[in-house]
């Protein structure tokens, strides 16, 4: 039951990696005494990687992401992101956070909302320089016309998309995505995982992907991280070798289903 | 050709916005007959209790003759309507806006708002009568003891509203505001303040008719201008059709400043929160 360390790709040297996790623990004081989320998790991740995190309820996958984004801290361990320590990252616009909410400003026309980033946090040293123009995330995200409107005249599927713009806006290095479709309907769902892989590709950036369907982490993921619970830690960790770009029709082909498969058995016993 | 064409769909279109207008007109008149019409035979009653019983004026005038006295007694009326409404806004105004600065105060001090909110809620229980005559006994005669009694009476539900409402706020975007590295300034500025609007709204809305009432027990005692005196005077003097005449020029403050807070909120409030919280 210990936790291998993830060998990275063997051609990536050190400074290629986007995320490189050493021994990472994470200790909560509860009313029932300590608990740990997370034990010993050592994790490399290309720069450039789409890994997908599955795993059950409670098994630690949120606080992991939320460990990268200098949102909780480590008990012991080391955290680096793009070579340095999580809260450099954060500050220097590397990191960008999808939550299962849009947490979009509902008083903000879709354009503030995806320019918020570059509003606020100058005072605490965020470096934020060259962003994308908003209108050009705005057509990437397929919400072109829609710039002046307020969250509540959008579907969810809308307004995580213009979530999604907004993590986007500093060219984060990395990007932490907790069950961002969670909430959508199984359509709505498909077509934005559809449009995150064009996303991913068009901007190279890396992503961290959090879920609970096992066919979104096999047809998002290069690599599928499975997590077991109590304590949090590695189970195992699956190669998806199937080529990009994957279209939706890949979930009705043999190899998909193959894998699939597999990370249910190996689900079951975590 | 094509002029002519355009010209008729411009038609078109302006015949389609009259009649919309039309319609519209037509619902809000379906809408508002019916309590007009109460209103109406209400007043048509109440004349004829008071004509057909032969009540005396003192007792209870009809709406004609109370219509009469204020007609009649209007540049006096509106001599005592200034001060009441001075002291009733100057009140709103500061009541509100210690309320506000002390809401934020305890959102970021958990010690401030374990200290001073037993404190605010002892000084809600005291019945705003009984505090009256101790702040006039205090500040004398002037504006400043009925400010403070109608800053005392906005005081205690904003408070308690804006606190909430500056607590509301989602978890995972105070998560987001921290990813971006912004300060708790920010915070407040750009998340908490603005999603506190509708509660803020809230205690607005009833703040903007308790100032008026605690303004006029303000001038009950022992001051000789504003509504409040005037209704003081009028009672003990039998004045009948003056007293009602004060009463419902006291009650058209209230509605005013209610109307302009709840303009106010339309203006400022064009989201809604229930639908983006998904």
């Amino acid at each position: 039951m210990g936790a291998p360390a993830l060998a990275p790709a063997a051609n990536a040297g050190a400074d290629d990696l986007a995320l490189r996790l050493d021994g990472v623990t994470v200790t909560f004081e509860t009313d029932h005494g300590p608990l740990t989320a997370l034990q010993d998790i050592s994790l490399s991740v290309r720069s450039g990687e789409f890994l997908t995190m599955l795993g059950p309820s409670g098994c630690g996958k949120s606080t992991l992401l939320r460990t990268v984004a200098d949102l909780l801290p480590v008990s012991s361990g080391t955290v680096s992101v793009i070579g340095r320590a999580a809260s450099e990252a954060r500050r220097a616009r590397q990191i960008s956070f999808v939550f299962q909410d849009a947490t979009l400003m509902p008083w903000l026309s879709v354009i503030d909302n995806i320019r918020l980033p570059l509003e606020v946090g100058r005072g605490n040293g965020a470096i934020i320089d060259a962003p994308v123009p908003a209108e050009e995330l705005l057509a990437m995200v397929g919400l072109k016309g829609r710039e002046r409107a307020l969250p509540h005249e959008l579907s969810g599927g809308m307004r995580q998309r213009v979530a999604i713009a907004r993590a986007l806006i500093c060219h984060p290095k990395i990007l932490l995505m907790d069950e961002p479709f969670g909430a959508l309907d199984e359509i709505k769902r498909d077509q934005l995982n559809v449009e995150l892989l064009r996303i991913w590709q068009e901007t190279g950036t890396t992503i961290l992907f959090v879920t609970h369907s096992i066919p979104e982490a096999v047809f998002l993921g290069q690599r599928v991280l499975m997590l077991a619970a109590n304590p949090g830690r590695v189970r195992e960790v699956v190669d998806i070798d199937l080529p990009y770009p994957r279209d939706l029709a890949l979930r009705d082909q043999p190899e998909f289903i193959e894998r699939a498969a597999h990370l249910r058995q190996v689900l079951e016993t975590c | 050709m094509a002029v002519v064409d355009q010209q008729e769909a411009a038609a078109d279109t302006t015949a389609a916005r009259r009649e919309k207008v039309r319609q519209r007109k037509a619902k809000t008149w379906r809408d508002r007959w019916p309590p007009l019409a109460a209103v109406v035979g209400i007043l048509v009653l109440w004349e004829l209790i008071v004509v057909g019983f032969e009540v005396p004026t003192f007792i209870a005038p009809g709406p004609g003759e109370v219509v009469a006295t204020m007609i009649e007694r209007w540049p006096m009326l509106m001599m005592n309507l200034w001060p009441t409404a001075l002291e009733s806004l100057a009140g709103f105004a500061l009541g509100n806006t210690i309320a506000v600065l002390i809401a934020v105060g305890f959102v970021h001090s958990r010690l401030a708002e374990r200290a001073f909110y037993p404190i605010a809620v002892f000084i809600n229980t005291i019945p705003i009568i009984a505090i009256a005559p101790i702040l006039v006994l205090i500040f004398g005669n002037g504006f400043t003891p009925k400010i403070i009694i109608a800053a005392l009476i906005c005081f205690f539900p904003t408070l308690v509203n804006v606190t909430r409402g500056l607590k509301a706020v989602n978890p995972a975007t105070l998560e987001l505001m921290h990813v971006l590295s912004a300060s708790r300034w920010e915070v407040l500025i750009r998340v908490r303040l603005p999603s506190s609007l509708p509660f803020l709204f809230a205690a607005l809305k009833i703040a903007s008719t308790t100032c008026v009432i605690g303004a006029i027990v303000g001038e009950w005692i022992g001051s000789n201008v504003g509504l409040g005196a005037l209704i003081i005077e009028a009672t003990y003097n039998f004045r009948s059709p003056l007293l009602y005449a004060t009463v419902i020029l006291a009650a058209s403050l209230a509605v005013v400043l209610f109307t302009i807070v709840t303009l106010l909120e339309r203006r400022l409030i064009r989201w809604k929160v229930d639908a983006a919280a998904v």
